[in-house]
Protein backbone atom coordinates (compact mmCIF):
# COMPACT_ATOMS: atom_id res chain seq x y z
CA UNK A 1 0.00 0.00 0.00
CA UNK A 2 1.18 3.50 -0.82
CA UNK A 3 0.28 6.66 1.05
CA UNK A 4 0.77 10.09 -0.40
CA UNK A 5 1.75 12.65 2.25
CA UNK A 6 -0.24 15.90 2.42
CA UNK A 7 2.89 17.95 3.23
CA UNK A 8 6.61 17.28 3.36
CA UNK A 9 7.88 19.30 6.34
CA UNK A 10 11.34 17.74 6.17
CA UNK A 11 12.17 15.45 3.22
CA UNK A 12 14.36 12.36 3.36
CA UNK A 13 14.29 8.57 3.26
CA UNK A 14 13.52 6.37 6.25
CA UNK A 15 12.50 2.87 7.14
CA UNK A 16 11.15 1.56 10.41
CA UNK A 17 8.33 0.05 12.40
CA UNK A 18 5.35 2.25 13.10
CA UNK A 19 4.72 3.49 16.64
CA UNK A 20 1.09 4.50 16.36
CA UNK A 21 -0.07 7.00 19.01
CA UNK A 22 -3.69 7.88 19.69
CA UNK A 23 -2.66 10.87 21.81
CA UNK A 24 -0.64 13.93 20.84
CA UNK A 25 2.73 14.26 22.52
CA UNK A 26 4.99 16.95 23.93
CA UNK A 27 8.55 15.69 23.47
CA UNK A 28 9.68 17.77 26.44
CA UNK A 29 7.94 16.32 29.48
CA UNK A 30 6.83 13.43 27.31
CA UNK A 31 10.03 11.64 26.30
CA UNK A 32 13.13 10.84 28.36
CA UNK A 33 16.02 12.43 26.48
CA UNK A 34 18.45 9.86 27.90
CA UNK A 35 16.54 6.80 26.66
CA UNK A 36 13.94 7.84 24.07
CA UNK A 37 11.18 6.29 26.21
CA UNK A 38 7.74 7.95 26.44
CA UNK A 39 7.31 9.11 30.06
CA UNK A 40 4.06 11.11 29.83
CA UNK A 41 1.99 9.06 32.28
CA UNK A 42 -1.23 10.13 30.55
CA UNK A 43 -0.07 9.03 27.10
CA UNK A 44 -1.41 5.87 25.46
CA UNK A 45 2.13 4.68 24.54
CA UNK A 46 3.89 5.44 27.83
CA UNK A 47 6.81 3.07 28.35
CA UNK A 48 7.44 2.61 24.61
CA UNK A 49 10.70 3.77 23.06
CA UNK A 50 10.52 6.09 20.04
CA UNK A 51 14.11 5.44 18.89
CA UNK A 52 14.31 4.26 15.26
CA UNK A 53 10.52 3.97 15.03
CA UNK A 54 8.26 5.76 12.56
CA UNK A 55 6.51 7.89 15.16
CA UNK A 56 2.90 8.63 14.18
CA UNK A 57 1.22 11.36 16.25
CA UNK A 58 -2.05 13.18 15.55
CA UNK A 59 -0.16 16.40 16.43
CA UNK A 60 2.57 17.87 18.56
CA UNK A 61 1.46 19.60 21.73
CA UNK A 62 2.74 21.17 24.93
CA UNK A 63 6.23 22.55 25.39
CA UNK A 64 8.15 24.67 22.90
CA UNK A 65 11.25 22.83 24.18
CA UNK A 66 10.13 19.85 22.08
CA UNK A 67 12.54 21.07 19.40
CA UNK A 68 15.45 21.07 21.84
CA UNK A 69 14.63 17.54 23.01
CA UNK A 70 14.42 16.31 19.42
CA UNK A 71 17.76 17.97 18.58
CA UNK A 72 19.38 16.27 21.57
CA UNK A 73 17.77 12.90 20.70
CA UNK A 74 19.19 13.25 17.18
CA UNK A 75 22.63 14.13 18.57
CA UNK A 76 22.51 11.03 20.80
CA UNK A 77 21.18 8.86 17.95
CA UNK A 78 18.03 8.13 19.94
CA UNK A 79 15.62 9.90 17.57
CA UNK A 80 12.74 8.29 15.67
CA UNK A 81 13.43 7.19 12.07
CA UNK A 82 10.67 9.52 10.87
CA UNK A 83 7.69 11.43 12.23
CA UNK A 84 4.18 11.37 10.76
CA UNK A 85 1.48 13.78 11.92
CA UNK A 86 -1.97 14.83 10.75
CA UNK A 87 -1.47 18.51 11.65
CA UNK A 88 1.75 20.33 10.77
CA UNK A 89 4.30 20.15 13.57
CA UNK A 90 6.34 23.39 13.56
CA UNK A 91 8.23 22.69 16.81
CA UNK A 92 9.43 19.22 15.74
CA UNK A 93 10.23 20.52 12.24
CA UNK A 94 12.45 23.22 13.68
CA UNK A 95 14.29 20.64 15.81
CA UNK A 96 15.18 18.62 12.72
CA UNK A 97 16.19 21.67 10.65
CA UNK A 98 18.57 22.75 13.44
CA UNK A 99 20.00 19.22 13.67
CA UNK A 100 20.66 19.32 9.94
CA UNK A 101 22.33 22.77 10.11
CA UNK A 102 24.33 21.98 13.25
CA UNK A 103 25.23 18.29 12.88
CA UNK A 104 24.29 17.41 9.30
CA UNK A 105 21.80 14.83 10.57
CA UNK A 106 18.13 14.79 9.71
CA UNK A 107 14.96 12.71 9.66
CA UNK A 108 11.81 13.12 7.58
CA UNK A 109 8.65 14.72 8.96
CA UNK A 110 5.51 14.29 6.87
CA UNK A 111 1.86 15.05 7.36
CA UNK A 112 -0.73 12.57 6.15
CA UNK A 113 -4.51 12.76 5.99
CA UNK A 114 -6.58 11.84 9.02
CA UNK A 115 -8.05 8.94 7.03
CA UNK A 116 -4.62 7.56 6.12
CA UNK A 117 -3.41 8.08 9.69
CA UNK A 118 -6.14 5.79 11.00
CA UNK A 119 -5.58 3.10 8.38
CA UNK A 120 -1.99 2.61 9.55
CA UNK A 121 -1.39 -0.39 11.76
CA UNK A 122 0.88 -0.24 14.76
CA UNK A 123 4.19 -2.02 14.31
CA UNK A 124 3.85 -2.37 10.52
CA UNK A 125 7.04 -1.77 8.53
CA UNK A 126 7.05 1.51 6.61
CA UNK A 127 9.39 3.09 4.08
CA UNK A 128 9.58 6.79 3.37
CA UNK A 129 10.94 6.89 -0.18
CA UNK A 130 11.10 8.98 -3.27
CA UNK A 131 9.23 7.95 -6.41
CA UNK A 132 10.07 10.29 -9.27
CA UNK A 133 10.01 13.72 -7.69
CA UNK A 134 7.53 12.83 -4.95
CA UNK A 135 8.04 11.44 -1.48
CA UNK A 136 5.66 8.73 -0.42
CA UNK A 137 5.03 6.19 2.30
CA UNK A 138 5.20 2.55 1.35
CA UNK A 139 3.76 -0.10 3.59
CA UNK A 140 5.83 -3.27 3.45
CA UNK A 141 3.64 -6.33 3.10
CA UNK A 142 4.30 -8.93 5.72
CA UNK A 143 5.21 -12.45 4.74
CA UNK B 1 9.41 32.17 -0.40
CA UNK B 2 9.53 35.83 -1.28
CA UNK B 3 12.39 37.61 0.53
CA UNK B 4 13.14 41.33 0.67
CA UNK B 5 16.45 42.68 -0.62
CA UNK B 6 17.51 43.16 3.00
CA UNK B 7 16.67 39.56 3.88
CA UNK B 8 18.42 38.22 0.80
CA UNK B 9 21.52 40.15 1.76
CA UNK B 10 21.42 38.75 5.31
CA UNK B 11 20.95 35.26 3.92
CA UNK B 12 24.04 35.71 1.77
CA UNK B 13 26.08 36.62 4.84
CA UNK B 14 26.04 40.41 4.56
CA UNK B 15 25.42 40.67 8.32
CA UNK B 16 27.91 37.98 9.27
CA UNK B 17 27.78 34.25 9.85
CA UNK B 18 25.46 34.22 12.88
CA UNK B 19 22.72 36.21 11.11
CA UNK B 20 23.18 34.05 8.00
CA UNK B 21 22.90 30.84 10.07
CA UNK B 22 19.86 32.11 12.01
CA UNK B 23 18.07 33.34 8.89
CA UNK B 24 18.76 30.07 7.05
CA UNK B 25 16.92 28.24 9.82
CA UNK B 26 14.05 30.71 9.72
CA UNK B 27 13.70 30.50 5.94
CA UNK B 28 13.81 26.68 5.94
CA UNK B 29 11.18 26.60 8.68
CA UNK B 30 9.04 29.13 6.83
CA UNK B 31 9.23 27.07 3.66
CA UNK B 32 8.27 23.89 5.52
CA UNK B 33 5.27 25.66 7.01
CA UNK B 34 4.19 27.23 3.73
CA UNK B 35 4.93 30.85 4.72
CA UNK B 36 4.74 33.20 1.72
CA UNK B 37 7.20 35.64 3.34
CA UNK B 38 8.87 36.69 6.59
CA UNK B 39 7.70 39.45 8.87
CA UNK B 40 9.36 41.66 11.49
CA UNK B 41 8.97 41.26 15.26
CA UNK B 42 9.46 43.77 18.06
CA UNK B 43 10.44 41.53 20.97
CA UNK B 44 11.64 38.00 21.60
CA UNK B 45 11.44 35.78 24.67
CA UNK B 46 13.94 32.95 24.67
CA UNK B 47 13.03 29.50 25.93
CA UNK B 48 16.00 27.82 24.23
CA UNK B 49 18.19 28.58 27.25
CA UNK B 50 16.16 26.18 29.43
CA UNK B 51 17.46 22.75 28.51
CA UNK B 52 20.80 21.68 29.93
CA UNK B 53 22.06 19.60 27.00
CA UNK B 54 25.26 19.58 24.92
CA UNK B 55 23.30 20.45 21.78
CA UNK B 56 21.67 23.40 23.53
CA UNK B 57 25.11 24.82 24.33
CA UNK B 58 26.50 23.94 20.86
CA UNK B 59 23.74 25.96 19.25
CA UNK B 60 24.04 29.22 21.17
CA UNK B 61 27.82 28.95 21.33
CA UNK B 62 27.92 28.84 17.53
CA UNK B 63 25.83 32.01 17.32
CA UNK B 64 27.86 33.77 20.04
CA UNK B 65 31.23 32.76 18.54
CA UNK B 66 30.20 34.04 15.13
CA UNK B 67 29.22 37.54 16.12
CA UNK B 68 25.53 36.93 16.84
CA UNK B 69 23.72 39.93 18.30
CA UNK B 70 20.00 40.33 18.99
CA UNK B 71 18.25 42.98 16.87
CA UNK B 72 15.17 43.39 19.08
CA UNK B 73 14.76 43.65 22.86
CA UNK B 74 15.02 40.07 24.09
CA UNK B 75 14.21 38.54 27.49
CA UNK B 76 15.15 35.06 28.74
CA UNK B 77 12.94 32.32 30.14
CA UNK B 78 14.00 30.06 32.99
CA UNK B 79 17.31 28.22 32.93
CA UNK B 80 18.41 24.96 34.59
CA UNK B 81 19.99 26.73 37.55
CA UNK B 82 19.47 29.33 40.27
CA UNK B 83 22.33 31.39 38.92
CA UNK B 84 23.20 33.13 42.21
CA UNK B 85 22.34 30.51 44.82
CA UNK B 86 23.12 27.14 43.25
CA UNK B 87 25.98 26.33 45.60
CA UNK B 88 23.86 27.04 48.67
CA UNK B 89 21.20 24.71 47.19
CA UNK B 90 23.76 21.91 47.01
CA UNK B 91 23.89 21.77 43.21
CA UNK B 92 27.15 20.22 42.01
CA UNK B 93 29.58 22.16 39.85
CA UNK B 94 29.27 19.47 37.14
CA UNK B 95 25.57 20.19 36.84
CA UNK B 96 25.98 23.95 37.14
CA UNK B 97 28.72 24.50 34.60
CA UNK B 98 26.80 23.73 31.40
CA UNK B 99 23.97 26.03 32.53
CA UNK B 100 26.42 28.78 33.43
CA UNK B 101 28.00 28.47 29.98
CA UNK B 102 24.56 28.58 28.32
CA UNK B 103 23.62 31.69 30.34
CA UNK B 104 26.88 33.40 29.46
CA UNK B 105 26.42 32.78 25.73
CA UNK B 106 22.86 34.16 25.74
CA UNK B 107 24.10 37.28 27.50
CA UNK B 108 26.96 37.56 25.03
CA UNK B 109 24.46 37.87 22.15
CA UNK B 110 22.65 40.65 23.99
CA UNK B 111 19.72 39.00 25.79
CA UNK B 112 18.42 40.68 28.94
CA UNK B 113 18.91 38.26 31.86
CA UNK B 114 15.33 37.99 33.14
CA UNK B 115 15.28 34.17 33.51
CA UNK B 116 11.56 33.85 33.97
CA UNK B 117 8.74 31.84 32.41
CA UNK B 118 6.26 34.63 33.32
CA UNK B 119 7.80 37.69 31.62
CA UNK B 120 4.32 39.15 31.11
CA UNK B 121 4.04 39.80 34.88
CA UNK B 122 6.91 42.28 34.96
CA UNK B 123 9.92 41.75 32.70
CA UNK B 124 8.15 42.73 29.48
CA UNK B 125 4.44 43.21 28.86
CA UNK B 126 3.68 43.24 25.13
CA UNK B 127 0.93 45.43 23.70
CA UNK B 128 -2.30 44.53 21.93
CA UNK B 129 -1.52 43.67 18.31
CA UNK B 130 2.25 43.76 18.78
CA UNK B 131 4.16 41.08 16.82
CA UNK B 132 6.61 39.22 19.07
CA UNK B 133 8.43 35.87 18.94
CA UNK B 134 8.00 34.12 22.24
CA UNK B 135 8.94 30.66 23.38
CA UNK B 136 7.67 28.93 26.58
CA UNK B 137 4.18 27.59 26.06
CA UNK B 138 2.55 29.33 29.03
CA UNK B 139 4.01 32.72 28.08
CA UNK B 140 2.77 32.27 24.51
CA UNK B 141 -0.76 31.46 25.68
CA UNK B 142 -0.80 34.49 27.99
CA UNK B 143 0.69 36.96 25.48
CA UNK B 144 -1.74 35.96 22.73
CA UNK B 145 -4.88 35.43 24.77
CA UNK B 146 -4.74 37.83 27.70
CA UNK B 147 -2.72 40.65 26.10
CA UNK B 148 -3.69 40.26 22.44
CA UNK B 149 -0.07 40.34 21.30
CA UNK B 150 0.80 38.08 18.36
CA UNK B 151 3.17 35.15 18.52
CA UNK B 152 3.25 31.56 17.42
CA UNK B 153 4.29 28.83 19.82
CA UNK B 154 7.86 29.61 18.85
CA UNK B 155 10.05 26.52 19.03
CA UNK B 156 13.24 26.62 21.10
CA UNK B 157 16.08 27.87 18.81
CA UNK B 158 13.66 29.54 16.40
CA UNK B 159 13.18 32.07 19.22
CA UNK B 160 16.84 33.13 19.33
CA UNK B 161 17.08 32.99 15.51
CA UNK B 162 14.13 35.42 15.43
CA UNK B 163 15.84 37.68 17.98
CA UNK B 164 19.07 37.75 15.95
CA UNK B 165 17.38 38.43 12.61
CA UNK B 166 14.27 40.33 13.79
CA UNK B 167 12.27 38.07 11.45
CA UNK B 168 9.82 35.17 11.68
CA UNK B 169 7.87 33.20 9.07
CA UNK B 170 4.55 34.96 8.49
CA UNK B 171 2.25 32.09 9.39
CA UNK B 172 -0.16 31.02 12.11
CA UNK B 173 -1.15 33.41 14.85
CA UNK B 174 0.54 36.46 13.28
CA UNK B 175 -2.35 36.47 10.80
CA UNK B 176 -5.70 37.91 11.91
CA UNK B 177 -7.72 35.18 10.19
CA UNK B 178 -5.93 32.45 12.17
CA UNK B 179 -6.85 34.11 15.47
CA UNK B 180 -10.54 33.46 14.81
CA UNK B 181 -12.22 31.20 17.35
CA UNK B 182 -13.15 27.98 15.59
CA UNK B 183 -14.31 25.92 18.57
CA UNK B 184 -17.06 27.04 20.93
CA UNK B 185 -16.88 25.66 24.45
CA UNK B 186 -19.97 26.45 26.50
CA UNK B 187 -19.71 26.00 30.26
CA UNK B 188 -22.71 25.14 32.39
CA UNK B 189 -23.54 28.19 34.58
CA UNK B 190 -21.46 28.40 37.76
CA UNK B 191 -21.42 30.90 40.63
CA UNK B 192 -18.74 33.62 40.59
CA UNK B 193 -17.58 32.35 44.00
CA UNK B 194 -16.41 29.06 42.40
CA UNK B 195 -13.72 30.92 40.43
CA UNK B 196 -11.78 32.62 43.24
CA UNK B 197 -8.95 30.08 43.43
CA UNK B 198 -6.32 30.05 40.64
CA UNK B 199 -6.48 26.25 40.94
CA UNK B 200 -10.03 26.38 39.53
CA UNK B 201 -8.61 28.11 36.45
CA UNK B 202 -5.88 25.46 36.15
CA UNK B 203 -8.54 22.75 36.03
CA UNK B 204 -10.48 24.72 33.41
CA UNK B 205 -7.26 25.13 31.42
CA UNK B 206 -6.62 21.39 31.47
CA UNK B 207 -10.10 20.80 30.12
CA UNK B 208 -9.69 23.47 27.42
CA UNK B 209 -6.38 21.92 26.39
CA UNK B 210 -8.04 18.56 25.97
CA UNK B 211 -11.13 19.83 24.14
CA UNK B 212 -9.44 22.22 21.71
CA UNK B 213 -7.50 19.81 19.47
CA UNK B 214 -5.78 22.11 16.97
CA UNK B 215 -8.57 24.71 17.09
CA UNK B 216 -8.70 28.19 18.64
CA UNK B 217 -11.29 27.91 21.42
CA UNK B 218 -13.72 30.52 22.72
CA UNK B 219 -15.08 29.83 26.19
CA UNK B 220 -18.64 30.93 26.87
CA UNK B 221 -20.69 30.84 30.04
CA UNK B 222 -18.26 32.07 32.68
CA UNK B 223 -20.02 34.24 35.27
CA UNK B 224 -19.53 38.02 35.23
CA UNK B 225 -16.06 38.16 36.77
CA UNK B 226 -12.74 39.89 36.13
CA UNK B 227 -10.10 37.17 36.53
CA UNK B 228 -6.73 38.16 37.95
CA UNK B 229 -3.46 37.91 36.08
CA UNK B 230 -2.49 34.91 38.23
CA UNK B 231 -5.73 33.10 37.48
CA UNK B 232 -5.28 33.60 33.74
CA UNK B 233 -1.65 32.53 34.06
CA UNK B 234 -2.75 29.21 35.59
CA UNK B 235 -5.42 28.77 32.91
CA UNK B 236 -3.03 29.32 30.01
CA UNK B 237 -0.23 27.21 31.52
CA UNK B 238 -2.54 24.24 32.03
CA UNK B 239 -4.18 24.59 28.59
CA UNK B 240 -0.76 24.70 26.90
CA UNK B 241 0.38 21.58 28.78
CA UNK B 242 -2.68 19.40 28.30
CA UNK B 243 -3.02 20.49 24.67
CA UNK B 244 -1.42 22.68 22.02
CA UNK B 245 -3.31 25.86 22.90
CA UNK B 246 -1.41 28.98 21.85
CA UNK B 247 -4.46 31.25 21.90
CA UNK B 248 -7.78 31.04 23.71
CA UNK B 249 -10.60 33.54 23.96
CA UNK B 250 -12.80 34.06 27.02
CA UNK B 251 -16.02 35.71 25.84
CA UNK B 252 -16.49 39.04 27.57
CA UNK B 253 -13.04 38.87 29.19
CA UNK B 254 -10.05 38.65 26.82
CA UNK B 255 -9.30 41.54 24.43
CA UNK B 256 -10.12 39.88 21.13
CA UNK B 257 -13.38 38.48 22.50
CA UNK B 258 -15.70 41.24 23.70
CA UNK B 259 -18.35 38.71 22.67
CA UNK B 260 -18.53 35.35 20.90
CA UNK B 261 -19.27 36.88 17.53
CA UNK B 262 -16.17 39.10 17.66
CA UNK B 263 -14.00 36.19 18.79
CA UNK B 264 -15.29 34.25 15.76
CA UNK B 265 -14.72 37.28 13.51
CA UNK B 266 -18.39 37.21 12.53
CA UNK B 267 -18.33 33.58 11.42
CA UNK B 268 -19.78 31.78 14.45
CA UNK B 269 -19.56 27.98 14.26
CA UNK B 270 -22.89 26.28 14.82
CA UNK B 271 -21.41 23.39 16.71
CA UNK B 272 -21.06 24.01 20.45
CA UNK B 273 -19.25 21.76 22.93
CA UNK B 274 -21.33 21.81 26.11
CA UNK B 275 -19.35 21.30 29.32
CA UNK B 276 -21.40 20.25 32.32
CA UNK B 277 -20.03 20.99 35.81
CA UNK B 278 -19.11 17.37 36.42
CA UNK B 279 -16.53 17.63 33.60
CA UNK B 280 -14.86 20.53 35.44
CA UNK B 281 -14.82 18.46 38.63
CA UNK B 282 -13.32 15.52 36.77
CA UNK B 283 -10.63 17.73 35.22
CA UNK B 284 -9.70 18.89 38.75
CA UNK B 285 -9.68 15.34 40.13
CA UNK B 286 -7.72 13.92 37.20
CA UNK B 287 -4.86 16.34 37.85
CA UNK B 288 -4.12 14.18 40.90
CA UNK B 289 -2.52 10.78 40.39
CA UNK B 290 -4.69 7.84 41.39
CA UNK B 291 -1.86 6.58 43.61
CA UNK B 292 -1.20 9.88 45.39
CA UNK B 293 -1.18 8.68 49.01
CA UNK B 294 1.18 8.79 51.98
CA UNK B 295 3.31 11.57 53.38
CA UNK B 296 3.82 14.70 51.32
CA UNK B 297 7.45 14.86 50.18
CA UNK B 298 7.32 18.13 48.28
CA UNK B 299 5.08 21.14 47.76
CA UNK B 300 5.67 23.11 44.56
CA UNK B 301 4.42 26.66 44.10
CA UNK B 302 5.36 29.08 41.35
CA UNK B 303 4.76 27.09 38.17
CA UNK B 304 4.67 29.43 36.22
CA UNK B 305 6.85 31.76 38.29
CA UNK B 306 5.36 33.24 41.47
CA UNK B 307 4.20 36.83 41.06
CA UNK B 308 4.37 39.83 43.41
CA UNK B 309 0.68 39.32 44.17
CA UNK B 310 1.15 35.62 44.95
CA UNK B 311 3.93 36.50 47.41
CA UNK B 312 1.53 38.92 49.13
CA UNK B 313 -1.26 36.34 49.32
CA UNK B 314 0.96 33.54 50.58
CA UNK B 315 2.63 35.73 53.22
CA UNK B 316 -0.83 36.79 54.43
CA UNK B 317 -1.99 33.16 54.53
CA UNK B 318 1.08 32.10 56.54
CA UNK B 319 0.36 34.88 59.03
CA UNK B 320 -2.96 33.15 59.68
CA UNK B 321 -0.97 30.22 61.13
CA UNK B 322 1.16 31.89 63.81
CA UNK B 323 4.15 29.83 64.89
CA UNK B 324 3.58 27.17 62.23
CA UNK B 325 6.52 25.96 60.17
CA UNK B 326 7.12 23.55 57.32
CA UNK B 327 6.84 19.91 58.43
CA UNK B 328 10.19 18.17 59.00
CA UNK B 329 9.52 15.58 56.29
CA UNK B 330 8.37 18.01 53.60
CA UNK B 331 10.29 20.18 51.12
CA UNK B 332 8.42 23.34 50.11
CA UNK B 333 9.57 25.29 47.07
CA UNK B 334 8.60 28.53 45.43
CA UNK B 335 9.92 29.08 41.92
CA UNK B 336 10.17 32.71 40.86
CA UNK B 337 12.27 35.31 39.09
CA UNK B 338 15.13 37.17 40.77
CA UNK B 339 13.14 40.40 40.22
CA UNK B 340 9.99 39.13 41.99
CA UNK B 341 12.15 37.66 44.74
CA UNK B 342 13.80 41.05 45.28
CA UNK B 343 10.41 42.77 45.47
CA UNK B 344 9.24 40.20 48.02
CA UNK B 345 12.40 40.80 50.04
CA UNK B 346 11.85 44.57 50.06
CA UNK B 347 8.24 44.09 51.11
CA UNK B 348 9.22 41.84 54.01
CA UNK B 349 7.39 38.81 52.59
CA UNK B 350 10.53 36.83 51.92
CA UNK B 351 11.49 36.80 55.57
CA UNK B 352 8.05 35.45 56.53
CA UNK B 353 8.35 32.72 53.90
CA UNK B 354 11.90 31.77 54.80
CA UNK B 355 11.18 31.76 58.55
CA UNK B 356 8.27 29.45 57.77
CA UNK B 357 10.74 27.10 56.04
CA UNK B 358 10.13 27.62 52.33
CA UNK B 359 13.04 27.31 49.89
CA UNK B 360 13.02 29.95 47.21
CA UNK B 361 14.39 29.01 43.77
CA UNK B 362 15.11 31.83 41.37
CA UNK B 363 15.62 31.72 37.58
CA UNK B 364 14.57 28.08 37.30
CA UNK B 365 11.91 25.42 37.27
CA UNK B 366 11.13 22.20 39.19
CA UNK B 367 11.68 20.18 35.99
CA UNK B 368 15.03 21.69 35.03
CA UNK B 369 16.76 21.99 38.39
CA UNK B 370 16.90 18.81 40.50
CA UNK B 371 15.88 20.16 43.89
CA UNK B 372 12.95 17.85 44.61
CA UNK B 373 14.43 14.79 46.36
CA UNK B 374 14.88 11.94 43.88
CA UNK B 375 13.11 9.53 46.25
CA UNK B 376 10.06 11.80 46.55
CA UNK B 377 6.81 9.87 46.07
CA UNK B 378 4.14 12.51 46.59
CA UNK B 379 4.12 16.13 45.42
CA UNK B 380 1.40 18.67 46.12
CA UNK B 381 0.91 21.64 43.80
CA UNK B 382 -1.66 24.27 42.86
CA UNK B 383 -0.42 24.33 39.26
CA UNK B 384 -2.18 22.43 36.50
CA UNK B 385 1.01 22.58 34.46
CA UNK B 386 3.15 21.15 37.26
CA UNK B 387 0.52 18.49 37.97
CA UNK B 388 0.52 17.52 34.29
CA UNK B 389 4.28 17.10 33.89
CA UNK B 390 5.44 15.99 37.36
CA UNK B 391 4.48 12.29 37.14
CA UNK B 392 6.60 11.83 33.99
CA UNK B 393 9.46 14.23 34.68
CA UNK B 394 9.90 13.70 38.43
CA UNK B 395 8.45 10.18 38.78
CA UNK B 396 6.16 11.26 41.60
CA UNK B 397 2.49 10.99 42.40
CA UNK B 398 0.73 14.34 42.36
CA UNK B 399 -2.00 15.77 44.54
CA UNK B 400 -3.66 18.83 43.00
CA UNK B 401 -4.93 21.42 45.42
CA UNK B 402 -5.42 25.14 45.96
CA UNK B 403 -3.05 27.48 47.81
CA UNK B 404 -4.68 26.70 51.17
CA UNK B 405 -4.35 22.98 50.53
CA UNK B 406 -0.68 23.45 49.64
CA UNK B 407 -0.15 25.37 52.87
CA UNK B 408 -1.87 22.64 54.87
CA UNK B 409 0.37 20.03 53.25
CA UNK B 410 3.43 22.16 54.01
CA UNK B 411 2.57 22.41 57.72
CA UNK B 412 1.24 18.91 58.38
CA UNK B 413 3.13 16.87 55.79
CA UNK B 414 -0.24 15.35 54.87
CA UNK B 415 -2.46 15.94 51.90
CA UNK B 416 -5.81 17.55 52.48
CA UNK B 417 -8.59 16.72 50.10
CA UNK B 418 -9.96 19.98 48.79
CA UNK B 419 -13.24 19.55 46.96
CA UNK B 420 -13.35 21.08 43.50
CA UNK B 421 -15.28 24.35 43.75
CA UNK B 422 -18.12 23.36 41.42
Amino acid sequence: MRIEPTHILVPGPARGRLLQCRHSLSLWGGVDVATGVIIDQRHDRRGDCITDRILALPSEKGSSTGSAILLELIRRRLAPAAILTIHRAPILTLGVIVADELYGRTLPILTISEHDFHTLEDNSMLHVMKRGVKWELLLETQN
Amino acid sequence: MELSARERDMLKGGDGEAAHFALSIIVRTGEALGAPRLRSIEHAHIDACALRSPSSLDFIQYLADNGGRVRVPTTTSMISLDLEHWEALGISRDLAEPSLAIAKAYLQVGCRPTWTCAPYQGAFVPQLGQAIAWGESNAVAYANSVLGARTNRTADYLDICAAITGRVPEVGLYLTENRRATRRIQLEPTPASSWTSPAAWGALGTLIGRLSDEQVPVIEGLPDIAPTSDQLKMLGAAAASAGSVGLFHLAGITPEAPDVESACQGDVPEAVLHVPCHQLREAWDELSSPTATGDVDAVVLGCPHFSDREFELLAAAIRQHPGATVHAHTQVFIFTSAAASETARRNGQLKILEDFGITLIRDSCPFYLPVVRPDARLLVTNSGKCAYYAPGELKVGVHYSDLEGCLHAAITGQRQDVDPPW
